[in-house]
């Protein structure tokens, strides 16, 4: 017995003294992504288990939505702002050893952008004309119109550079530049990434990676409380954080997304065609009980599509304030006496199936007749998405630098305006800081002076890990969960 | 009995005929597109269009219907549209999770159910067996995702003997791999043992009054030999009715409890499909829990007869 204990006693030194920090780590993700090319899907999952990761862009955005040069060493933009010469970095070689070069990046490019594309966001591309290789190192990018966004749009994960060798097989074995390398899917459980050696940059301090997919909120909160999983950057329950927060073994990570929640409004329907219904309901709508009420707290009111934390923004949440009397003075000026019935159509997350019951409920209070539809995400998109078949609606529009939608013809809000049309094309072609800033500002004026949607709340990014893990991103200014620099500290 | 299993072969191949129909034509109604689901909100409309064309869903639904016909003949069950895998594997790999978990619940729910219908049944209107009648009570008021959670809080949570979920896969051995689905069969099998315990029960209770056990008591034999040997046998007919009917459930039915322990199974396969539209997978995974709901009706049947010579003659 005194030998075991003295063993015991022993083996719990050395395990004290010896420990190395743990170098492999297991990130909880809800979703589980359909397939591991980034190229050919717009699930988010997909660009959360590989940007950054496993892929990697010319561009990249970094932890708080800053465009940085990646692959692309440096770039020189012609006068005309029509010629954009590329310098890659030397070295670079994809994981399955073959060397990244220019041809390449024409490759992803073009491939990107046939018409048998599957590219979710082949409009990140437009106005491209040509990708020509001028050699090795080097590659130019010759736009038809002057494109200001360029950078910003190499940088998504549908603009990741792939393999000629490897593409056809990225759905179920991607093969990036990244620093770490795919290695096993448990479909339905999880996916393993392990550190690339051969990588260009700083090698990851992980040795392994693994996502594991929960897709039950409360299953989420028992796997966390259980220490199964390390991590969840993205957590479901915003209502259990609380608990998180009071146990001294976790940190609470609240951050920024570019997720505008709105009530959208279907411009092209009655009631709605008349702008005076629609300041009505924005002024109906008080932002902070939705907040408090669907969101516990976590989101930041906005006035028009556009994020709080861009340098670009501007304050425009007075312009509809809450307000129920000025509500019902509006419907009455425009010959509405509580004869207003419409539907309000729900796809699956919380903050709209809990916000929509708010926001029903607050509309009801002025005098508009709301009634509820529950819908599920596939027929969200056929129904309100593709056949602009509803009255109002509430979603997230998580792109960066989306106001763009706005000035599209066929959108489901059914809002056309020249106006604000000819400040996006104007925002495409200037250069300067400064110049972009005010015509974003003038385009978030616009949309929240027409009182095109219902604008609700920045969504938050709300998710818990060990208090031992450094590195994870707070925001997700894309959807991605870099693993790079993240390590235990003890 | 080779008529009977020829009659019976042909009810379950047009069974399965008529399913499938109505598979297909359900999910074919309900609205929402596989192709619009996975290219999201920014897809151009040219781009859906070349995706739908590459997953064949620009054919029309009879074409489409006879080739998932055809191909399942031929043992293919096509391929998955989100996943781009053949179903046929990914049905496989989930069945390895579902059906061990399955029949775990099932032995589980069996042996505690037996005995104590036997033990209720001898003490009949005694405290005993109303006490168990009282815990099977219970055990079949109580909803198993409930269950599942409380299971989930005290022995993952707080005593940590067992992960809060997740499956590690037979790879890692069979005894990690029948510990990820303790839990998760624990859950299942109440609920299912209480409801196996009473009709076990009330199937002995009314076989005890039986001429043939007055018989054998009279010749010799005890209360329990006679309920042993006697009762049991001829109380099996409405226990295995249940049984097969518990097994089907447990296999299409642990969609819950798969979610609660995030175990890579039918259920959740089938969950997820349904979701993303995934029509190809839906219609592979609900034919098959058809085939094997069929197949154990018809093997229920069989064990009617083995058990009950009697109804060979019918």
């Amino acid at each position: 017995m005194k030998r075991f204990l003295l063993g015991l006693a022993l083996a719990l030194a050395a395990g004290a003294a010896g420990a190395a920090p743990r170098a492999d780590i297991v990130i909880g993700m809800q979703l589980e992504p359909p397939h591991l090319d980034p190229t050919a899907g717009a699930a988010a999952a997909i660009d959360e288990v590989t940007y950054a990761n496993v892929f990697e862009g010319l561009t990249r955005f970094g932890p708080d939505g800053e465009v940085e040069p990646d692959l692309a060493e440096s770039w020189e933009i012609s006068d005309d702002g029509l010629s954009w010469v590329f310098h890659l970095r030397p070295g670079v070689k994809f994981q399955d050893g073959t060397p990244f070069s220019a041809d390449d990046v024409a490759f992803s490019i073009e491939r990107a952008m046939e018409a048998e594309s599957q590219n979710a966001q082949k409009g990140l591309f437009d106005g491209i004309a040509s990708v020509n290789v001028i050699d090795d190192q080097t590659v130019e990018i010759a736009l038809d119109v002057p494109k200001s966004s360029l950078l910003s749009s190499l940088a998504w994960g549908d603009a990741v550079m792939v393999s000629p060798a490897t593409a056809e097989k990225n759905r179920t074995e991607p093969v990036g530049t990244g620093p770490f390398s795919f290695s096993n899917w448990v479909q339905g459980d999880r996916i393993e990434l392990v550190r690339n050696p051969d990588y260009w940059g700083a090698p990851a301090k992980l040795d392994k990676v693994t996502f594991k997919f929960i897709s039950d909120p409360t299953a989420a909160y028992a796997a966390v409380m259980a220490g199964d999983v390390d991590a969840f950057p993205v957590f479901p329950a915003p209502e259990n954080l609380e608990q998180f927060k009071a146990d001294p073994r976790f940190l609470v990570m609240v951050g920024t997304t570019e997720g505008e929640t709105i009530l959208a409004m279907n411009n092209a329907r009655a009631p709605f065609d008349d702008i005076r219904v629609r300041e009505a309901v924005a002024h109906a709508i008080d932002r902070a009980a939705i907040i408090d009420g669907a969101m516990f707290g976590y989101g930041v009111p906005i006035g028009s599509h556009f994020p709080p934390h861009n340098p670009a923004y501007e304050d425009l949440t007075a312009l509809s304030a809450h307000d129920p009397e000025k509500a019902k003075a509006l419907l009455a000026e425009a010959g509405h006496a509580g004869d207003i019935s419409v539907t309000l159509t729900l796809p699956p997350p919380s903050y709209a199936r809990r916000g929509g019951e708010i926001v029903a409920a607050q509309l009801r209070a002025v005098g508009i007749d709301v009634a509820i539809a529950n819908v599920e995400w596939a027929q969200w998109l056929e129904q309100v998405f593709t056949n602009h078949d509803y009255d109002l609606t509430i979603v997230a529009h998580t792109e960066p630098n989306d106001i763009d939608i706005y000035a599209r013809d066929d959108y489901y809000f059914g809002y056309h305006d020249p106006v604000l049309k000819a400040l996006w094309d104007g925002y495409q072609q200037v250069t300067d800081a400064a110049d972009q800033r005010e015509l974003l500002r003038a385009m978030q004026e616009r949309i929240a002076g027409r009182y095109v949607n219902g604008f609700l709340f920045q969504l938050a990014k709300t998710g818990v890990a060990d208090k031992r893990i450094k590195g994870l991103w707070i925001n997700a200014p894309t959807p991605a969960n870099d693993m790079t620099a993240v390590e235990w500290t003890e | 009995m080779i008529r009977y299993l020829a009659t019976r072969g042909l009810s379950l191949a047009l069974s399965l005929l008529v399913a499938s129909l109505v598979i297909f034509l359900v999910l074919n109604v309900v609205p929402g597109d596989p192709a619009r689901y996975m290219l999201g909100m920014n897809a151009r409309p040219d781009t859906v269009a070349a995706l739908r064309a590459e997953l064949g869903l620009d054919q029309p639904a009879a074409a489409r219907y006879l080739a998932w016909l055809g191909g399942m003949a031929r043992g293919d069950f096509g391929t998955s549209y989100t996943y781009r895998t053949p179903v046929a594997g990914m049905i496989l790999d989930r069945v390895g999770v579902s059906l061990p978990l399955a029949l775990y619940a099932l032995a589980l729910s069996t042996a505690i159910a037996i005995p104590l219908g036997l033990f209720a049944a001898a003490r009949r209107g005694r405290a005993a067996d109303t006490g168990v009648m009282a815990a099977t009570q219970l055990g079949i008021a109580v909803p198993n995702f409930w269950l599942a959670m409380l299971l989930v809080l005290v022995f993952a949570v707080r005593l940590r003997w067992f992960a809060a979920g997740g499956f590690p896969g037979w790879g890692a051995g069979i005894l990690a791999g029948m510990k990820a689905l303790t839990l998760p069969a624990i859950a299942l099998a109440a609920p299912q043992a209480a409801i196996l315990a009473r009709v076990a029960r009330a199937a002995l209770i009314e076989t005890l009054g039986e001429d043939f056990i007055r018989t054998a008591r009279a010749k010799g034999l005890t209360g329990g030999q006679a309920l042993t040997r006697h009762a049991l046998r001829n109380a099996m007919i409405p226990v295995l009715t249940i049984i097969g009917l518990q097994f089907s459930f447990l296999l299409a039915g642990a969609i819950i409890i798969e979610n609660v322990f995030f175990l890579p199974g039918l259920g959740r396969l089938v969950f997820q499909a349904i979701s993303q539209r995934d029509l190809v997978v839906v219609q592979s995974v609900v034919m098959l829990l058809v085939c094997a709901v069929i197949l154990v009706t018809f093997l229920v049947d069989i064990a009617y007869v083995l058990v009950d010579p009697r109804l060979r003659r019918t």
